[in-house]
């Protein structure tokens, strides 16, 4: 077995863990290594080759690998240390254990542990699409993944079910690259992901966009031959008379993240029945004291330069952890008020310092006030014109004295 | 007279906005509720741009394909003829972000580059 | 090509047979049109080894299932593949069922199940304290027990692959041929293979082969059963198979664990036309949510990885027949080899031997015959400091391709070299379950189309999930 020591230890090197691992690195960490399954870094992001990230943290549209190529250069930079082709199989509080081509089995012992494991994508039998079982159906991102990274095309007609953003973004990408995307089915009112690749994605290639629509049967024994698709009623059932086929040799699926963590669990960390991920407080802590968590692992973000920040906060608090600056104090959860499915940080722990909230509705609505409240007391106020739950909001507030937090979002 | 619907995608708001001209002038804009989202509307109608990104052959390393972009936004009526250039492209590795690949693609004046870096 | 012994259908039965016969000093071909041993009912049903408890006494399916069953404990450690003996569970929810448990117990026993045993309700609960509290008492049956089918059959294959044994995929027979009254060979879509004896194991398709040699006396429909399994983590589980009391209709909807510690839930019973039709619908997969919630009213569906149908060979009459014809000599047909199949195939290949024998073939006993069989080393079921030596031996073990059943290259590629390759993306999941975990080969798909095309020397877009046309990728994007 190959031993390792080091003072933090990070799982995972795409956005969130490169963040995390930088960010401890200049909290004055001295040995800071981070441990990924994948050949290189940066995570999912080196198939993300389209524009979009770092437009608020760079205030510029980079490419996924013009975005974690900064943090690479960062990391090299203040001497970051990576094990590649790495599989971490189990976390306890201060070893990862991990499995690797050149050394084998390898033990790691650290004084604090960051958890970025990023998530995965929700599969066709997680929503339960009845059919046939023909190759041709795939996650976006699975087709993301071999059109950009192992340049195999996955189609030539495709059908997408699911409006968040890879899906969209395979909708454009397999339009350039000559397929012909049929059309992009979506089962809620309202858009899954950003707007703005709506606009970029469906509109200038004139690919509709169906909403109130699911996808009900999938044909073909062997590849897809065709899907079944129809209108939905407000209880989400496809109505009969709708149902219409639809010719096509792939179905791309983009309907959902999951946080991944199997080894989170392995440990007995705390999670989250809501967003699937640890829970954890303002300094990215979880239920065990020495590992901390950011990123996808916590929870599903829609923008990478906040999965960023977070992780920087991780990172941090991990280094501070391991230097005996951090211990862990009784936390204040905080409570989801009206319209309010999560809130990120779970918990609080009381002090004079401001802390990001991070948090998404359970449903769209206009005009609207965003409130933390301590008992009687705002802590704070916002009013948005409209929130929708593919886009996470922020409220910042102090907690000085609080003994209390609840986030709610209220017409007004 | 042309009489497009936009939507603004500069915050997540996503206004309709409504322009009316003809060959790049505008006669009415309607709809957009800050200055952002007006300038926005006008350049939409007058002449869209859109970053363009997608994969070049590679060579000399491990990964088959790099990721490439277009510097600066194209006229979003190029894209096509922009990616048949690009599908044209065969580069090889060592490649750093920003490297040059394609000068003044299709006559746009924007340089296709390479998006990542590649040993 | 020539050989003693034909055996038509790569399926439980067909590979049970074909293992059976490499006992003797014989030459076996066993064809099958898929491109990998399996069959169609033998890789998607309940995965259960029955006792034969509920049988219908006296029949041929009674005799070979109860003769099976004690076989499995020694069969699956020659064998190498896991197999439990987790014991079933009967709850009668209603007065009525209860009144029914005498009646099926005393079946039991005509079946020559003799350890069924009585279950009060507090006994039945303790046992499975997710079931409906209502529960008014059950049965245990204590050797229904769990396998997993894909492995038995594939490991059986190797088996026989070891005793000299051959089998040839993606052949599919088109005729037979007789000389008088006795069959001498077989038309195949590779070629005609000369043959003294031919067994009909064709499953589903057994009446098409029947036809062949101009028997058409039963056809076969088949009977859809759709399933669902669970993640390993979901909440509510259940730790024995749990089944319904049957009614007149239907055997009903059960619950139980997998081999793998998934849990599995079903399966409907759709008579069909199309012996091709393996899709799933919303109404049967409804109608499992609606019966198992009365037996386990926690289960909870949504924690689904997925969905799947496989189809009985419903043989119409119904009945387990294993039949010799005076008009075609040397020639065995079986038919209607339905649920309880994947138990009583070892005892088809027994019963099968004895009836070439008595055919007049010469059985001599190979005494070369070896019954162990080594399965692939399962890196993630060792202790760490085999790991790192099978690491330190071959780098490929060290990287982990599926993530959710730590699966790694190495076991990849030892499956494809396999003595039965795994040459296509299903073949593999079925073998490593690479893709059968949670995220449903999302992670890992892409990986093994590379894999795959790497180790057998082809293009990707050559690179098949399972039937020949079902390509995974189309082609170079540049």
């Amino acid at each position: 077995m190959y031993e390792i020591k080091c003072d933090v230890c990070v799982v995972g090197g795409g956005p969130a863990g490169l963040s995390a691992a930088v960010a401890a690195k200049k909290a004055g960490a001295e040995d800071v290594l981070i441990v990924e399954r994948d050949e290189s870094l940066g995570g999912i992001l080196q198939q993300c080759i389209h524009p979009g990230f770092g437009l608020k943290l760079f205030n510029e549209e980079l490419t996924g690998p013009e975005y974690y190529g900064r943090f690479i250069d960062e990391a090299e930079k203040v001497g970051v240390k990576t094990m590649l082709g790495s599989m971490v199989l189990d976390v306890t509080e201060n070893v990862v254990t991990c499995i690797n081509s050149e050394y084998g089995v390898c033990e790691i012992e650290a004084k604090s542990i960051v958890l970025a494991m990023g998530c995965r994508e929700r599969t066709r039998a997680n929503i339960v699409i009845p059919g046939t079982r023909p190759a041709g159906v795939y996650t976006a991102g699975t087709a993301q993944r071999l059109m950009n990274r192992q340049n195999e095309m996955v189609g030539k007609k495709v059908v997408i079910l699911g409006s968040g953003d890879i899906g969209m973004i395979m909708a454009r990408r397999l339009t350039l690259e000559g397929a012909k995307v049929e059309a992009v089915v979506e089962i809620m009112d309202f858009l899954a992901g950003l707007t703005r690749n709506r606009v970029q994605c469906l509109d200038d290639f004139g690919i509709p966009l169906l909403l109130s629509h699911t996808v009900v049967d999938i044909k073909g024994n062997n590849r897809v031959e065709s899907v079944v698709i129809a209108e939905v009623d407000e209880n989400k059932k496809p109505i009969e008379s709708t149902k219409r086929e639809i010719e096509c040799d792939t179905l791309l699926l983009s309907v959902g993240l999951i946080p991944e963590n199997e080894v989170t669990n392995k440990a007995g960390i705390k999670i989250s029945p809501i967003t699937k991920g640890p829970e954890v407080n303002q300094y990215m802590q979880t239920s065990m004291p020495s590992v901390f968590a950011c990123g996808n692992v916590v929870h599903v973000n829609d923008l990478v330069d906040n999965v960023s920040a977070e992780s920087a906060t991780a990172g941090k608090s991990a280094a501070l952890y391991a230097a005996g600056k951090l211990g862990k104090a009784d936390a204040i959860a905080v409570k989801t008020g009206e319209n309010v499915r999560y809130v990120c940080p779970q918990n609080v722990v009381a002090g004079d310092e401001s802390v990001d909230l991070y948090f998404r509705v359970m449903k769209p609505e206009k005009n609207v006030q965003i409130t933390v409240c301590d008992g009687e007391k705002v802590l704070f106020k916002r009013k948005a014109i409209k929130v929708n739950p593919g886009e996470m909001e922020k409220a910042t507030v102090n907690l000085n004295g609080i003994s209390e937090l609840v986030v709610s979002v209220k017409e007004v | 007279m042309m009489k497009k619907e936009i939507i603004c995608t500069v915050c997540p708001v996503g206004c309709v906005i409504t322009v009316e001209g003809e060959n790049g002038s505008i006669d009415s804009i309607e709809g957009y509720t800050c200055p952002r989202g007006k300038n926005y509307a006008e350049n939409e109608f007058v002449s869209p741009v859109r970053i363009l990104t997608s994969t070049a052959k590679l060579t000399g390393a491990k990964s088959p394909l790099v990721a490439v972009r277009s510097k600066t936004p194209v006229p979003k009526d190029k894209l096509f003829d922009c990616m048949a250039e690009i599908r044209k492209l065969t580069v090889s590795a060592p490649l750093k972000r920003g490297d040059v690949l394609i000068e003044n693609v299709c006559g746009t004046g924007v340089d296709i580059v390479s998006s990542a870096d590649v040993k | 090509m020539k050989t003693d012994v034909l055996v038509i259908g790569a399926g439980a039965v067909g590979t049970a047979i074909t293992r059976e016969l490499t006992k003797y000093q014989l030459n076996v071909i066993c064809v099958d049109k898929r491109e990998d041993v399996g069959g169609d009912c033998s890789k998607s049903n309940s995965a259960i080894i029955h006792t034969g408890y509920d049988a219908k006494p006296g029949t041929l399916e009674s005799e070979l299932v109860v003769a099976a069953n004690p076989r499995y404990d020694q069969l699956c450690a020659d064998l190498d593949i896991p197999f439990k003996r987790i014991g079933a569970i009967l709850p009668a929810i209603t007065d009525e069922q209860f009144e029914q448990l005498p009646a099926i117990k005393e079946k039991a026993v005509k079946n020559r199940v003799y350890d069924v045993e009585y279950l009060s309700k507090e006994q039945i609960l303790a046992m499975e304290p997710n079931l409906n509290p209502e529960v008014k008492g059950g049965l245990y049956i204590p050797r229904e027990s769990i396998i997993d089918p894909f492995l038995f059959v594939v490991a059986m294959a190797e088996n026989a692959v070891a005793n000299g044994a051959k089998f040839m995929l993606n052949t599919e027979v088109t005729g037979i041929r007789m000389d008088g009254d006795k069959v001498v060979g077989a038309e195949t879509t590779n070629g005609y293979i000369e043959a003294d004896y031919i067994i009909n194991a064709a499953g589903l398709f057994c009446d098409d082969i029947a036809a062949m040699v101009g028997k058409n006396d039963y056809y076969v429909n088949p009977r859809k059963g759709q399933f669902y399994i669970l993640d390993k983590n979901t909440e509510c589980k259940v730790n024995h198979i749990v089944l319904p009391i049957p009614t007149k209709v239907t055997k009903g909807k059960l619950m139980c664990p997998t081999i793998h510690g998934n849990m599995l839930v079903g399966p409907t019973a759709e008579d069909l036309t199309d012996k091709y039709d393996k899709s799933t619908n919303a109404e049967g997969l409804d109608s499992i949510r609606v019966d198992v919630q009365k037996l386990i009213p926690g289960v909870k569906l949504s924690d689904t990885i997925t969905q799947y149908s496989g189809l009985r060979p419903n043989r119409n009459p119904e009945g387990l027949n294993i039949d010799t014809y005076d008009d075609v000599k040397h020639y065995v047909n079986l038919s209607g080899v339905r649920s309880t199949g994947l138990t009583n195939s070892v005892s088809c290949g027994t019963y099968v031997a004895s009836i070439l024998k008595k055919m007049g073939l010469d059985m001599k006993w190979n005494e070369n015959f070896i019954s162990k069989r080594k399965g692939i080393v399962r890196i993630k079921d060792l202790p760490k400091e085999e790991q790192h030596k099978m690491i330190e031996k071959n780098p490929l073990y060290g990287n982990i391709v599926c993530r959710c059943e730590t699966v790694t290259e190495g076991e990849i590629v030892d499956a494809i070299h396999s003595p039965i390759p795994a040459t296509t993306v299903d073949a593999v999941k079925r073998r490593l379950r690479a893709g059968m975990g949670r995220c449903q080969g999302g992670f890992c798909g892409p990986k093994v189309i590379e894999i795959i095309a790497r180790e057998l020397g082809v293009e990707p877009k050559d690179v098949r999930k399972g039937h020949s046309e079902s390509y995974m990728v189309c082609g170079k994007v540049k």
